[in-house]
Protein backbone atom coordinates (compact mmCIF):
# COMPACT_ATOMS: atom_id res chain seq x y z
CA UNK A 1 0.00 0.00 0.00
CA UNK A 2 1.49 3.12 -1.00
CA UNK A 3 0.77 6.55 0.12
CA UNK A 4 -0.32 7.57 -3.53
CA UNK A 5 -2.16 4.46 -4.23
CA UNK A 6 -5.75 5.53 -2.87
CA UNK A 7 -6.90 8.05 -5.03
CA UNK A 8 -6.62 11.82 -3.81
CA UNK A 9 -10.48 12.93 -3.80
CA UNK A 10 -11.86 9.14 -2.70
CA UNK A 11 -9.63 10.45 0.66
CA UNK A 12 -11.33 13.58 1.16
CA UNK A 13 -14.57 11.85 1.14
CA UNK A 14 -13.36 9.38 3.43
CA UNK A 15 -12.37 12.03 5.63
CA UNK A 16 -15.56 13.92 5.60
CA UNK A 17 -17.65 10.88 6.73
CA UNK A 18 -15.38 10.04 9.07
CA UNK A 19 -15.84 13.52 10.68
CA UNK A 20 -19.23 13.52 10.36
CA UNK A 21 -19.67 9.97 12.12
CA UNK A 22 -17.36 11.72 14.89
CA UNK A 23 -19.68 14.49 15.54
CA UNK A 24 -23.30 13.18 15.73
CA UNK A 25 -21.59 10.00 17.88
CA UNK A 26 -22.11 11.60 20.75
CA UNK A 27 -25.58 12.23 20.15
CA UNK A 28 -26.84 8.31 18.97
CA UNK A 29 -25.75 7.33 22.06
CA UNK A 30 -21.72 7.04 22.30
CA UNK A 31 -19.92 7.77 25.44
CA UNK A 32 -17.74 11.14 24.13
CA UNK A 33 -15.20 10.22 27.36
CA UNK A 34 -15.17 6.78 25.13
CA UNK A 35 -14.48 8.90 21.92
CA UNK A 36 -12.45 11.43 23.45
CA UNK A 37 -9.92 8.81 24.49
CA UNK A 38 -9.85 6.92 21.24
CA UNK A 39 -9.55 9.70 19.04
CA UNK A 40 -6.30 11.29 21.56
CA UNK A 41 -5.15 7.22 20.53
CA UNK A 42 -6.27 7.45 17.15
CA UNK A 43 -3.91 10.95 16.90
CA UNK A 44 -1.06 9.26 18.82
CA UNK A 45 -0.99 6.00 16.22
CA UNK A 46 -1.53 7.98 13.01
CA UNK A 47 1.64 9.83 14.50
CA UNK A 48 3.84 6.67 14.92
CA UNK A 49 2.14 5.53 11.54
CA UNK A 50 3.66 8.62 10.07
CA UNK A 51 7.34 7.41 11.30
CA UNK A 52 6.49 3.46 10.94
CA UNK A 53 4.36 3.18 7.52
CA UNK A 54 5.79 6.01 5.58
CA UNK A 55 9.31 6.97 6.52
CA UNK A 56 9.70 2.80 7.19
CA UNK A 57 11.34 3.38 10.76
CA UNK A 58 10.25 1.34 13.71
CA UNK A 59 10.43 2.79 16.86
CA UNK A 60 9.96 1.04 19.99
CA UNK A 61 10.08 4.26 22.29
CA UNK A 62 6.87 6.84 21.19
CA UNK A 63 5.32 6.23 24.51
CA UNK A 64 7.98 8.98 25.76
CA UNK A 65 6.86 11.69 23.09
CA UNK A 66 3.19 10.83 24.53
CA UNK A 67 4.12 10.44 28.41
CA UNK A 68 6.57 13.47 28.47
CA UNK A 69 4.09 15.93 26.49
CA UNK A 70 1.52 14.51 28.83
CA UNK A 71 3.59 15.99 32.33
CA UNK A 72 4.86 19.08 30.84
CA UNK A 73 1.32 20.27 30.01
CA UNK A 74 -0.57 19.27 33.08
CA UNK A 75 2.47 20.62 34.77
CA UNK A 76 1.96 24.01 33.08
CA UNK A 77 -2.20 23.43 33.43
CA UNK A 78 -1.88 23.00 37.03
CA UNK A 79 1.20 23.94 38.78
CA UNK A 80 1.86 27.22 36.36
CA UNK A 81 -1.84 28.07 36.00
CA UNK A 82 -1.13 27.86 32.42
CA UNK A 83 -4.67 28.13 29.87
CA UNK A 84 -4.93 25.17 28.05
CA UNK A 85 -4.19 25.95 24.37
CA UNK A 86 -0.82 27.24 26.04
CA UNK A 87 -0.30 24.12 28.17
CA UNK A 88 -0.89 21.86 25.12
CA UNK A 89 1.77 23.73 22.82
CA UNK A 90 3.42 23.70 26.12
CA UNK A 91 3.79 19.86 26.13
CA UNK A 92 4.10 19.67 22.04
CA UNK A 93 7.00 21.54 22.09
CA UNK A 94 8.51 19.27 24.74
CA UNK A 95 7.89 16.06 23.00
CA UNK A 96 9.49 17.94 19.72
CA UNK A 97 12.50 18.94 21.38
CA UNK A 98 12.74 15.39 22.96
CA UNK A 99 11.95 14.43 19.15
CA UNK A 100 14.99 15.94 17.76
CA UNK A 101 17.01 14.48 20.64
CA UNK A 102 15.77 11.15 20.28
CA UNK A 103 15.82 11.08 16.80
CA UNK A 104 19.42 12.56 16.09
CA UNK A 105 21.09 10.06 18.54
CA UNK A 106 18.47 6.63 16.63
CA UNK A 107 18.34 7.53 13.06
CA UNK A 108 21.93 6.74 12.56
CA UNK A 109 21.13 2.61 12.92
CA UNK A 110 18.30 0.99 11.06
CA UNK A 111 15.76 -1.79 11.84
CA UNK A 112 16.16 -3.42 14.87
CA UNK A 113 18.96 -1.49 16.02
CA UNK A 114 16.84 1.54 15.49
CA UNK A 115 14.13 0.08 17.88
CA UNK A 116 16.84 -0.78 20.43
CA UNK A 117 18.05 2.81 20.62
CA UNK A 118 14.51 4.21 21.16
CA UNK A 119 13.50 1.67 23.85
CA UNK A 120 16.64 2.34 25.62
CA UNK A 121 15.97 6.06 25.35
CA UNK A 122 12.24 5.61 26.58
CA UNK A 123 13.08 3.23 29.50
CA UNK A 124 15.55 6.47 30.26
CA UNK A 125 12.59 8.84 30.42
CA UNK A 126 10.62 6.34 32.14
CA UNK A 127 12.97 5.93 34.86
CA UNK A 128 13.50 9.59 34.92
CA UNK A 129 9.87 10.16 35.50
CA UNK A 130 9.34 7.62 38.10
CA UNK A 131 12.21 9.45 40.55
CA UNK A 132 11.69 13.17 39.32
CA UNK A 133 9.41 15.22 41.76
CA UNK A 134 6.82 16.85 39.68
CA UNK A 135 5.22 13.90 38.51
CA UNK A 136 3.94 12.81 41.49
CA UNK A 137 5.51 8.89 41.25
CA UNK A 138 2.30 6.60 40.90
CA UNK A 139 0.26 9.02 41.71
CA UNK A 140 0.68 11.29 38.27
CA UNK A 141 -0.01 14.96 38.37
CA UNK A 142 -4.29 14.52 39.39
CA UNK A 143 -6.76 16.87 39.39
CA UNK A 144 -5.78 18.98 36.56
CA UNK A 145 -7.85 21.56 35.05
CA UNK A 146 -9.38 21.86 32.01
CA UNK A 147 -10.15 25.60 32.45
CA UNK A 148 -11.29 27.97 29.31
CA UNK A 149 -9.86 27.19 26.00
CA UNK A 150 -8.70 30.98 24.50
CA UNK A 151 -10.88 31.94 27.41
CA UNK A 152 -13.50 31.36 25.97
CA UNK A 153 -14.78 27.76 25.67
CA UNK A 154 -15.30 25.80 28.87
CA UNK A 155 -13.62 22.52 28.88
CA UNK A 156 -15.46 21.33 31.85
CA UNK A 157 -18.30 20.96 29.69
CA UNK A 158 -18.06 17.53 28.20
CA UNK A 159 -19.37 18.29 25.21
CA UNK A 160 -17.28 21.10 24.52
CA UNK A 161 -14.53 19.46 25.24
CA UNK A 162 -15.23 16.27 22.96
CA UNK A 163 -15.56 19.13 19.67
CA UNK A 164 -12.13 20.55 21.05
CA UNK A 165 -10.76 17.14 20.80
CA UNK A 166 -12.51 16.28 17.49
CA UNK A 167 -11.17 19.61 16.07
CA UNK A 168 -7.60 18.88 16.62
CA UNK A 169 -7.74 14.96 16.00
CA UNK A 170 -8.91 16.19 12.62
CA UNK A 171 -7.13 19.12 12.09
CA UNK A 172 -3.59 16.80 13.01
CA UNK A 173 -5.31 13.82 10.57
CA UNK A 174 -5.49 16.39 7.61
CA UNK A 175 -1.27 17.92 8.78
CA UNK A 176 -0.23 14.16 8.25
CA UNK A 177 -2.41 13.64 4.99
CA UNK A 178 -0.69 16.44 3.86
CA UNK A 179 2.67 15.56 4.82
CA UNK A 180 2.42 12.07 3.07
CA UNK A 181 1.40 13.98 0.07
CA UNK A 182 3.96 16.70 -0.05
CA UNK A 183 7.48 16.83 -1.77
CA UNK A 184 9.06 15.95 1.57
CA UNK A 185 6.79 12.94 1.44
CA UNK A 186 7.71 12.03 -1.89
CA UNK A 187 11.19 11.83 -1.14
CA UNK A 188 10.47 10.40 2.03
CA UNK A 189 9.25 7.28 0.30
CA UNK A 190 12.02 7.11 -2.14
CA UNK A 191 14.36 6.77 1.21
CA UNK A 192 11.97 4.05 2.14
CA UNK A 193 11.84 2.20 -1.20
CA UNK A 194 15.20 2.29 -1.70
CA UNK A 195 17.58 4.17 0.11
CA UNK A 196 21.24 3.95 -1.21
CA UNK A 197 19.59 5.41 -4.56
CA UNK A 198 18.06 7.95 -2.53
CA UNK A 199 20.95 9.09 -1.31
CA UNK A 200 22.82 8.69 -4.97
CA UNK A 201 20.55 11.26 -6.24
CA UNK A 202 22.17 13.64 -3.55
CA UNK A 203 19.66 13.27 -0.67
CA UNK A 204 21.04 13.02 2.64
CA UNK A 205 18.82 10.35 4.04
CA UNK A 206 19.06 10.68 7.51
CA UNK A 207 18.45 14.36 7.74
CA UNK A 208 15.20 13.25 5.98
CA UNK A 209 14.56 10.07 8.65
CA UNK A 210 15.37 13.31 11.35
CA UNK A 211 12.65 15.37 10.05
CA UNK A 212 10.45 12.86 9.71
CA UNK A 213 10.90 11.59 13.47
CA UNK A 214 10.75 14.92 14.64
CA UNK A 215 7.51 15.46 13.19
CA UNK A 216 6.02 12.24 14.68
CA UNK A 217 7.35 13.17 17.95
CA UNK A 218 5.73 16.26 17.68
CA UNK A 219 2.70 14.61 16.49
CA UNK A 220 2.41 12.01 19.55
CA UNK A 221 3.30 14.68 22.28
CA UNK A 222 0.44 16.86 20.54
CA UNK A 223 -1.96 13.62 21.53
CA UNK A 224 -0.42 13.03 24.95
CA UNK A 225 -0.87 16.80 25.85
CA UNK A 226 -4.96 16.41 24.43
CA UNK A 227 -4.94 13.29 26.93
CA UNK A 228 -3.82 14.88 29.86
CA UNK A 229 -6.35 17.78 29.58
CA UNK A 230 -9.32 15.78 28.69
CA UNK A 231 -8.43 12.93 31.39
CA UNK A 232 -7.19 15.35 33.64
CA UNK A 233 -4.10 13.23 34.63
CA UNK A 234 -0.51 12.84 33.80
CA UNK A 235 0.65 9.06 34.70
CA UNK A 236 3.49 7.07 34.45
CA UNK A 237 1.15 4.42 32.25
CA UNK A 238 1.62 6.90 29.49
CA UNK A 239 4.90 6.48 29.69
CA UNK A 240 5.54 2.96 30.11
CA UNK A 241 6.93 0.81 27.57
CA UNK A 242 3.52 -1.52 27.18
CA UNK A 243 2.11 2.05 25.47
CA UNK A 244 4.80 1.91 23.32
CA UNK A 245 3.80 -1.67 22.38
CA UNK A 246 0.16 -0.88 22.21
CA UNK A 247 0.32 1.93 19.71
CA UNK A 248 2.69 -0.70 17.06
CA UNK A 249 -0.16 -2.86 17.34
CA UNK A 250 -3.01 -0.33 16.81
CA UNK A 251 -1.30 0.45 13.68
CA UNK A 252 -0.75 -3.47 12.13
CA UNK A 253 -4.25 -4.03 13.30
CA UNK A 254 -5.62 -0.78 11.50
CA UNK A 255 -3.24 -0.85 8.57
CA UNK A 256 0.65 -0.21 8.78
CA UNK A 257 1.15 3.06 5.72
CA UNK A 258 -2.81 3.37 4.94
CA UNK A 259 -4.14 6.79 5.93
CA UNK A 260 -7.22 5.63 7.76
CA UNK A 261 -6.00 2.08 9.36
CA UNK A 262 -4.33 4.16 12.72
CA UNK A 263 -8.01 5.16 13.33
CA UNK A 264 -9.55 1.76 12.94
CA UNK A 265 -6.77 0.42 14.84
CA UNK A 266 -7.03 2.75 17.74
CA UNK A 267 -10.76 2.74 17.88
CA UNK A 268 -10.61 -1.62 17.51
CA UNK A 269 -8.53 -1.77 20.92
CA UNK A 270 -9.45 1.01 22.94
CA UNK A 271 -13.10 -0.18 22.24
CA UNK A 272 -11.95 -3.88 23.03
CA UNK A 273 -10.78 -2.65 26.35
CA UNK A 274 -13.22 -0.60 26.96
CA UNK A 275 -16.20 -3.03 26.57
CA UNK A 276 -14.91 -5.73 27.24
CA UNK A 277 -13.44 -4.59 30.92
CA UNK A 278 -15.54 -6.71 32.77
CA UNK A 279 -12.78 -10.07 31.64
CA UNK A 280 -10.19 -8.00 33.28
CA UNK A 281 -7.22 -9.04 33.02
CA UNK A 282 -8.44 -11.10 29.81
CA UNK A 283 -8.31 -8.50 28.00
CA UNK A 284 -4.50 -8.48 27.60
CA UNK A 285 -5.03 -11.87 26.41
CA UNK A 286 -7.82 -11.28 24.36
CA UNK A 287 -5.68 -8.23 22.26
CA UNK A 288 -2.60 -10.74 22.34
CA UNK A 289 -4.85 -13.31 20.79
CA UNK A 290 -5.64 -10.42 18.04
CA UNK A 291 -2.26 -9.56 17.68
CA UNK A 292 -1.32 -12.88 16.88
CA UNK A 293 -4.13 -13.60 14.33
CA UNK A 294 -3.58 -10.44 12.37
CA UNK A 295 0.18 -10.91 12.01
CA UNK A 296 -0.46 -14.78 10.73
CA UNK A 297 -3.81 -13.89 8.87
CA UNK A 298 -3.95 -10.44 7.50
CA UNK A 299 -0.33 -8.71 7.70
CA UNK A 300 -1.84 -5.50 5.88
CA UNK A 301 -4.08 -4.67 8.64
CA UNK A 302 -8.02 -4.04 8.32
CA UNK A 303 -7.72 -1.26 6.20
CA UNK A 304 -5.05 -2.34 4.18
CA UNK A 305 -6.30 -5.37 2.98
CA UNK A 306 -9.70 -4.28 2.23
CA UNK A 307 -8.15 -1.83 0.08
CA UNK A 308 -5.92 -5.01 -1.54
CA UNK A 309 -9.60 -6.51 -1.98
CA UNK A 310 -10.97 -3.55 -3.68
CA UNK A 311 -8.14 -3.18 -6.35
CA UNK A 312 -8.49 -6.31 -6.84
CA UNK A 313 -12.24 -6.32 -7.57
CA UNK A 314 -11.34 -3.37 -9.90
CA UNK B 1 45.83 18.16 -12.02
CA UNK B 2 44.83 19.52 -16.05
CA UNK B 3 41.63 21.08 -16.56
CA UNK B 4 40.42 18.00 -19.07
CA UNK B 5 40.55 15.41 -16.28
CA UNK B 6 37.32 15.57 -14.65
CA UNK B 7 38.32 12.80 -12.43
CA UNK B 8 41.46 11.38 -11.00
CA UNK B 9 42.50 9.11 -8.08
CA UNK B 10 45.98 9.03 -6.28
CA UNK B 11 46.70 5.62 -4.88
CA UNK B 12 43.21 4.84 -3.73
CA UNK B 13 43.31 1.47 -1.54
CA UNK B 14 40.74 -0.69 0.14
CA UNK B 15 41.41 -3.19 2.74
CA UNK B 16 39.16 -5.84 4.08
CA UNK B 17 40.17 -8.12 6.92
CA UNK B 18 42.30 -9.99 5.22
CA UNK B 19 42.57 -8.86 1.72
CA UNK B 20 43.27 -5.92 -0.43
CA UNK B 21 40.12 -4.97 -2.16
CA UNK B 22 41.92 -2.12 -3.96
CA UNK B 23 45.48 -1.68 -4.15
CA UNK B 24 47.09 1.72 -5.38
CA UNK B 25 44.79 2.74 -8.00
CA UNK B 26 45.36 5.84 -9.59
CA UNK B 27 42.95 6.51 -12.41
CA UNK B 28 42.63 9.13 -14.31
CA UNK B 29 39.70 10.23 -16.86
CA UNK B 30 39.18 12.78 -18.86
CA UNK B 31 36.45 14.81 -19.57
CA UNK B 32 33.67 14.09 -22.44
CA UNK B 33 34.99 10.58 -22.70
CA UNK B 34 33.14 7.39 -22.45
CA UNK B 35 36.02 5.37 -19.72
CA UNK B 36 35.18 1.79 -18.82
CA UNK B 37 36.38 -0.41 -16.04
CA UNK B 38 36.92 -3.93 -16.75
CA UNK B 39 38.30 -6.86 -15.42
CA UNK B 40 37.67 -10.50 -14.28
CA UNK B 41 34.91 -11.03 -11.05
CA UNK B 42 36.29 -10.05 -8.11
CA UNK B 43 38.59 -7.19 -9.53
CA UNK B 44 37.68 -4.78 -7.53
CA UNK B 45 35.49 -3.09 -9.78
CA UNK B 46 32.27 -2.16 -8.22
CA UNK B 47 34.37 -1.58 -4.81
CA UNK B 48 36.14 1.47 -7.02
CA UNK B 49 32.51 2.57 -7.62
CA UNK B 50 31.60 2.40 -3.97
CA UNK B 51 34.80 4.14 -3.28
CA UNK B 52 34.32 7.30 -5.56
CA UNK B 53 30.98 7.79 -4.03
CA UNK B 54 31.78 6.99 -0.73
CA UNK B 55 29.76 4.10 -0.17
CA UNK B 56 32.44 2.96 1.01
CA UNK B 57 35.36 5.16 2.87
CA UNK B 58 39.14 4.25 1.48
CA UNK B 59 41.70 2.41 3.56
CA UNK B 60 44.47 5.30 1.60
CA UNK B 61 44.30 7.20 -1.13
CA UNK B 62 42.82 10.84 -2.51
CA UNK B 63 40.25 10.89 -4.97
CA UNK B 64 39.57 14.70 -6.89
CA UNK B 65 36.61 15.07 -8.85
CA UNK B 66 36.77 18.81 -10.88
CA UNK B 67 40.02 19.81 -9.17
CA UNK B 68 38.01 19.44 -5.54
CA UNK B 69 39.45 17.08 -2.96
CA UNK B 70 35.86 14.79 -2.73
CA UNK B 71 38.02 11.95 -0.53
CA UNK B 72 35.94 12.54 2.69
CA UNK B 73 32.79 13.99 1.46
CA UNK B 74 29.50 12.64 1.95
CA UNK B 75 27.84 10.32 -0.82
CA UNK B 76 24.90 12.81 -0.83
CA UNK B 77 27.17 15.91 -0.70
CA UNK B 78 29.45 14.01 -4.12
CA UNK B 79 26.36 13.16 -6.28
CA UNK B 80 25.15 17.29 -5.69
CA UNK B 81 28.55 18.21 -6.82
CA UNK B 82 27.68 16.47 -10.39
CA UNK B 83 29.37 12.83 -9.70
CA UNK B 84 26.33 10.28 -9.73
CA UNK B 85 26.37 6.65 -9.88
CA UNK B 86 23.96 3.95 -10.72
CA UNK B 87 24.01 0.80 -9.29
CA UNK B 88 24.80 -3.39 -10.45
CA UNK B 89 20.84 -4.37 -9.38
CA UNK B 90 18.53 -1.89 -10.62
CA UNK B 91 18.01 0.97 -9.12
CA UNK B 92 14.39 2.36 -9.22
CA UNK B 93 11.92 2.96 -6.29
CA UNK B 94 9.19 0.18 -7.20
CA UNK B 95 6.17 1.53 -5.82
CA UNK B 96 6.15 4.86 -7.42
CA UNK B 97 4.99 5.54 -11.19
CA UNK B 98 8.11 5.98 -13.90
CA UNK B 99 7.32 9.63 -13.82
CA UNK B 100 7.56 9.57 -10.26
CA UNK B 101 10.66 7.70 -10.21
CA UNK B 102 12.51 10.40 -12.63
CA UNK B 103 10.82 13.53 -10.95
CA UNK B 104 11.96 12.65 -7.67
CA UNK B 105 14.95 13.75 -9.19
CA UNK B 106 14.56 16.82 -10.70
CA UNK B 107 12.69 17.26 -7.35
CA UNK B 108 16.12 17.02 -5.37
CA UNK B 109 17.69 20.35 -8.33
CA UNK B 110 14.91 22.27 -7.65
CA UNK B 111 15.15 22.36 -4.00
CA UNK B 112 11.80 22.18 -1.31
CA UNK B 113 12.49 18.70 -0.32
CA UNK B 114 11.76 19.16 2.67
CA UNK B 115 8.56 21.20 2.45
CA UNK B 116 5.87 18.71 4.19
CA UNK B 117 3.65 21.93 4.23
CA UNK B 118 3.20 22.23 0.82
CA UNK B 119 0.83 19.57 -1.53
CA UNK B 120 2.41 17.13 -3.71
CA UNK B 121 0.09 18.89 -6.95
CA UNK B 122 3.53 21.82 -6.60
CA UNK B 123 5.72 19.22 -8.06
CA UNK B 124 3.48 18.90 -11.36
CA UNK B 125 5.73 21.53 -12.68
CA UNK B 126 8.35 19.19 -13.41
CA UNK B 127 6.16 16.70 -15.09
CA UNK B 128 7.48 17.90 -18.69
CA UNK B 129 10.90 18.06 -18.16
CA UNK B 130 10.40 14.31 -16.57
CA UNK B 131 8.27 13.21 -20.01
CA UNK B 132 10.85 14.56 -21.95
CA UNK B 133 13.61 12.33 -20.41
CA UNK B 134 10.79 9.43 -20.44
CA UNK B 135 10.37 9.96 -23.71
CA UNK B 136 14.59 9.99 -24.76
CA UNK B 137 14.49 6.46 -23.14
CA UNK B 138 12.07 5.25 -24.56
CA UNK B 139 9.05 4.73 -21.82
CA UNK B 140 6.74 6.93 -22.98
CA UNK B 141 4.19 4.09 -22.96
CA UNK B 142 5.27 3.12 -19.36
CA UNK B 143 4.94 6.70 -18.11
CA UNK B 144 2.17 5.86 -15.42
CA UNK B 145 2.75 2.68 -14.30
CA UNK B 146 4.88 1.40 -11.50
CA UNK B 147 8.15 0.79 -11.64
CA UNK B 148 7.86 -2.80 -10.01
CA UNK B 149 5.96 -3.53 -13.32
CA UNK B 150 8.77 -2.58 -15.61
CA UNK B 151 10.89 -5.72 -17.70
CA UNK B 152 13.93 -6.02 -16.51
CA UNK B 153 15.50 -3.76 -19.34
CA UNK B 154 13.24 -1.05 -19.32
CA UNK B 155 13.68 -0.56 -14.98
CA UNK B 156 17.83 -0.14 -16.08
CA UNK B 157 15.90 2.46 -18.99
CA UNK B 158 14.13 4.25 -16.15
CA UNK B 159 17.59 4.20 -13.91
CA UNK B 160 19.25 5.96 -16.90
CA UNK B 161 16.80 8.63 -17.63
CA UNK B 162 16.37 9.29 -13.53
CA UNK B 163 20.16 9.92 -13.25
CA UNK B 164 19.63 11.99 -16.02
CA UNK B 165 17.10 14.04 -14.45
CA UNK B 166 20.28 15.11 -12.42
CA UNK B 167 22.14 16.39 -15.18
CA UNK B 168 24.88 15.36 -14.00
CA UNK B 169 28.99 16.02 -14.66
CA UNK B 170 29.74 12.72 -14.89
CA UNK B 171 27.83 9.37 -14.62
CA UNK B 172 28.94 5.95 -12.98
CA UNK B 173 27.47 3.06 -14.56
CA UNK B 174 27.77 -0.50 -12.84
CA UNK B 175 27.22 -2.69 -15.19
CA UNK B 176 24.51 -0.96 -17.00
CA UNK B 177 23.80 -4.22 -19.40
CA UNK B 178 24.19 -7.07 -16.90
CA UNK B 179 21.26 -9.86 -17.59
CA UNK B 180 19.88 -8.03 -20.56
CA UNK B 181 18.53 -9.85 -23.74
CA UNK B 182 19.96 -8.94 -27.04
CA UNK B 183 17.65 -6.07 -28.04
CA UNK B 184 17.53 -4.15 -24.53
CA UNK B 185 21.80 -3.87 -25.07
CA UNK B 186 21.68 -2.67 -28.15
CA UNK B 187 18.99 -0.11 -27.37
CA UNK B 188 21.01 0.54 -23.79
CA UNK B 189 24.39 0.60 -25.62
CA UNK B 190 22.80 3.27 -27.84
CA UNK B 191 21.29 6.01 -24.78
CA UNK B 192 24.44 5.17 -23.29
CA UNK B 193 26.57 6.85 -26.28
CA UNK B 194 23.39 9.43 -26.70
CA UNK B 195 23.98 10.38 -23.04
CA UNK B 196 27.54 10.67 -23.42
CA UNK B 197 27.97 13.24 -26.05
CA UNK B 198 28.13 15.76 -23.40
CA UNK B 199 29.33 14.22 -20.23
CA UNK B 200 31.93 11.99 -19.00
CA UNK B 201 30.54 8.61 -18.30
CA UNK B 202 32.62 5.88 -16.30
CA UNK B 203 31.38 2.47 -16.66
CA UNK B 204 32.08 -1.59 -15.01
CA UNK B 205 30.63 -3.69 -18.21
CA UNK B 206 31.49 -7.52 -18.35
CA UNK B 207 29.99 -7.12 -22.21
CA UNK B 208 33.27 -6.41 -24.40
CA UNK B 209 31.41 -5.87 -27.30
CA UNK B 210 29.24 -3.31 -25.60
CA UNK B 211 32.98 -2.12 -24.29
CA UNK B 212 34.97 -2.13 -27.43
CA UNK B 213 31.86 -0.15 -29.63
CA UNK B 214 31.69 2.58 -26.63
CA UNK B 215 34.72 3.30 -24.97
CA UNK B 216 37.46 6.20 -25.58
CA UNK B 217 39.75 4.62 -23.06
CA UNK B 218 39.53 1.15 -20.89
CA UNK B 219 41.05 0.27 -17.50
CA UNK B 220 41.76 -2.98 -16.97
CA UNK B 221 41.29 -4.25 -13.35
CA UNK B 222 42.63 -7.28 -11.78
CA UNK B 223 43.18 -8.43 -8.17
CA UNK B 224 42.60 -4.92 -7.09
CA UNK B 225 45.32 -3.63 -8.99
CA UNK B 226 45.56 -1.84 -12.65
CA UNK B 227 46.52 -4.37 -15.16
CA UNK B 228 46.35 -2.23 -18.50
CA UNK B 229 45.10 1.04 -19.81
CA UNK B 230 44.82 2.45 -23.45
CA UNK B 231 41.90 1.92 -26.07
CA UNK B 232 40.35 -1.23 -27.01
CA UNK B 233 42.42 -2.00 -29.58
CA UNK B 234 45.55 -1.55 -27.65
CA UNK B 235 44.20 -3.38 -24.41
CA UNK B 236 42.87 -6.92 -26.06
CA UNK B 237 45.86 -7.16 -27.29
CA UNK B 238 47.85 -6.73 -24.09
CA UNK B 239 49.38 -10.67 -22.96
CA UNK B 240 48.73 -9.66 -19.72
CA UNK B 241 45.30 -8.98 -19.95
CA UNK B 242 44.42 -11.99 -22.21
CA UNK B 243 46.46 -14.24 -19.57
CA UNK B 244 44.05 -12.53 -16.36
CA UNK B 245 41.02 -13.17 -18.40
CA UNK B 246 41.80 -16.86 -19.62
CA UNK B 247 43.35 -17.52 -15.79
CA UNK B 248 40.11 -16.62 -14.76
CA UNK B 249 37.87 -18.77 -16.64
CA UNK B 250 36.27 -15.50 -18.58
CA UNK B 251 36.51 -15.17 -22.23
Amino acid sequence: MTPGAAPRGGIWVATGVMTAALAIAPFVGVYPVFLMKALCFALFACAFNLLVGFGGLLSFGHAMFLGTAGYVCAHAAKIWGWPPELAILAGTLAATLLGVVAGALAIRRQGIYFAMITLALAQMMFFFYVQAPFTHGEDGIQAVPRGMLFGLLDLSETLIMYYVVLTIFVAAFLFICRIVNSPFGQVLQAIRENEPRAISLGYDAERYKLLAFVLSAALSGLAGSTKAIVFQLASLTDVHWTMSGEVVLMVLLGGMGTIFGPVVGAFAIIGLENYLSGFGQWVTVITGGIFVVCVLAFRRGIVGELGAWWAQRK
Amino acid sequence: MAADNILETRGLTKEFKGFVAVRDVSLVVRRGTIHALIGPNGAGKTTCFNLLTHFLTPTRGRIFFMGRDITGSRPAAIARLGLVRSFQISAVFPHLSVLENVRIALQRKRGHSYDFWRPAATLSVLDDRARELIDAVGLTDFTTKPAVELPYGRKRALEIATTLALDPEMMLLDEPTAGMAHDDVQRISELIKTVACNRTVLMVEHNLSVVSKLSDHITVLARGEILAQGDYAAVSKNPDVVQAYMGAGHG
